[in-house]
């Protein structure tokens, strides 16, 4: 038979095991690894190390999920950030579809396998923090209110509560403190952001409160929130998830995190733009070691108690 | 053009095949650890046979 010279079509791109990963937002699951493993190491009930190795990990696939169904929604105004343009989906690497039944399956996965491992309440809160941030900050929030990442940072805030719930089976004021630290660092943590990405947020016609409310109000909101946050986080320390370690820590890097902020009210557009946002990408930085440092001294903490040396 | 055993699009989805693979692997032993911790764990009552037959 003759040969008609086929010409094989061109080869569409497609996705490797890598590109479904970063759909799952890896560095997000890190720190939901994190804290969701103090507040289980926290609690005052000793778990199986293949319990509690496993219900991290279902808490970290949970967490990937609901970024893989974030990452779905704002597609579209990914490809406009400069921030997010090379994600999987406005790159073209994975397509839509693919993002949302990943992002489905693994949520159903994770609460299932949670459910198993450690107990329903546990579960039944990693399906609330999977609901709230899909649906109530992603689908809601984020496009209709400058109040978006002050809400939704709820969504971040329940590691550590799950972690404490996988452990005891229940919850407690310690756990909420936990929750409350990480609620109160993420708008000053987000809005830091938000001005050293200028106009970013503006070209998506996403509302953040730079763009709302303008720069200079979201200078004065950061200082606003950080004396708040100064305040829970350094009470923390006399709390029973505290101690004179704790404290030392708190004392020290909230005391920065103040000069920082108080740095950022105090300059305008002109100053920030001159220096290329020095001080507020400073100040970003240093919230990301503000929350690591936090958590680590609270496991520190928790750590020294069998020997009687931890905690008050 | 003659049908070949070994095409290039089987080599692109060669790894990522792989991947899932170990992965549903880890998975299983991931299932059968946690098992056996809840299995030999100290608060684990055996079900009673006749109870459930009845």
């Amino acid at each position: 038979m003759a040969d008609v010279g086929y010409s094989a079509p061109a080869k569409e791109y497609e996705a490797q095991l890598g590109d479904y990963f970063a759909l799952l937002k890896p560095r997000v699951m890190s720190l939901v690894v994190f804290t969701a493993l103090v507040g289980l190491l926290a609690a005052p009930v000793a778990v199986n190390p293949i319990i509690a190795f496993a219900s991290i990990l279902f808490v970290a696939i949970g967490a990937g999920a609901s970024g893989a169904l974030n990452m779905w929604w704002d597609a579209d105004i990914d490809a406009v950030m400069r921030r997010t343009a090379k994600r999987p989906i406005p790159a073209g690497r994975v397509q839509p579809g693919e993002a949302l039944n990943l992002g489905v399956a693994l949520s159903g996965l994770s609460i299932m396998m949670l459910a198993l491992t450690a107990n329903l309440l546990a579960a039944a809160l990693l399906a609330f923090t999977i609901f709230f941030y899909a649906i109530v900050y992603s689908m809601w929030l984020k496009r209709s209110t400058p109040q978006n990442i002050v809400i939704g940072g709820a969504a971040g805030a329940f590691p550590p509560v799950i972690g404490w719930v996988i452990a005891t089976g229940s919850f407690s004021i310690e756990a909420w403190l936990m929750f409350a630290l990480i609620f109160m660092w993420t708008p000053p943590h987000f809005w830091a952001l938000a001005l050293f990405m200028r106009s970013d947020y503006d070209d998506a016609g996403v509302p953040m409160l730079t763009v709302t409310h303008g720069r200079r109000t979201t200078r004065v909101h950061i200082v606003v929130y950080t004396v708040l946050l100064a305040l829970l986080a350094v009470g923390t320390g006399f709390t029973s998830i505290g101690g004179p370690v704790y404290l030392a820590v708190a004392v020290v890097l909230n005391a920065l995190f103040l000069k920082g902020a108080v740095e950022i009210w105090r300059r305008n557009e002109a100053q920030a733009d001159a220096d290329d946002y020095r001080v507020e990408k400073k100040f970003f930085r240093l919230s990301l070691w503000y929350l690591f440092a936090h958590f680590g001294v609270i496991l520190l903490e928790a750590a020294l108690r069998p020997f009687g040396l931890g905690g008050w | 053009m003659a049908i070949r055993a070994e095409h290039e699009i089987h080599t692109r989805r060669k790894g990522r095949n792989i991947g899932v693979g170990l992965m549903l692997a880890a998975f299983v032993v991931l299932v059968m650890a946690i098992t056996f911790a809840k299995v030999t764990s100290d608060d684990f009552q055996m079900p009673d046979a006749t109870e459930m037959a009845n």
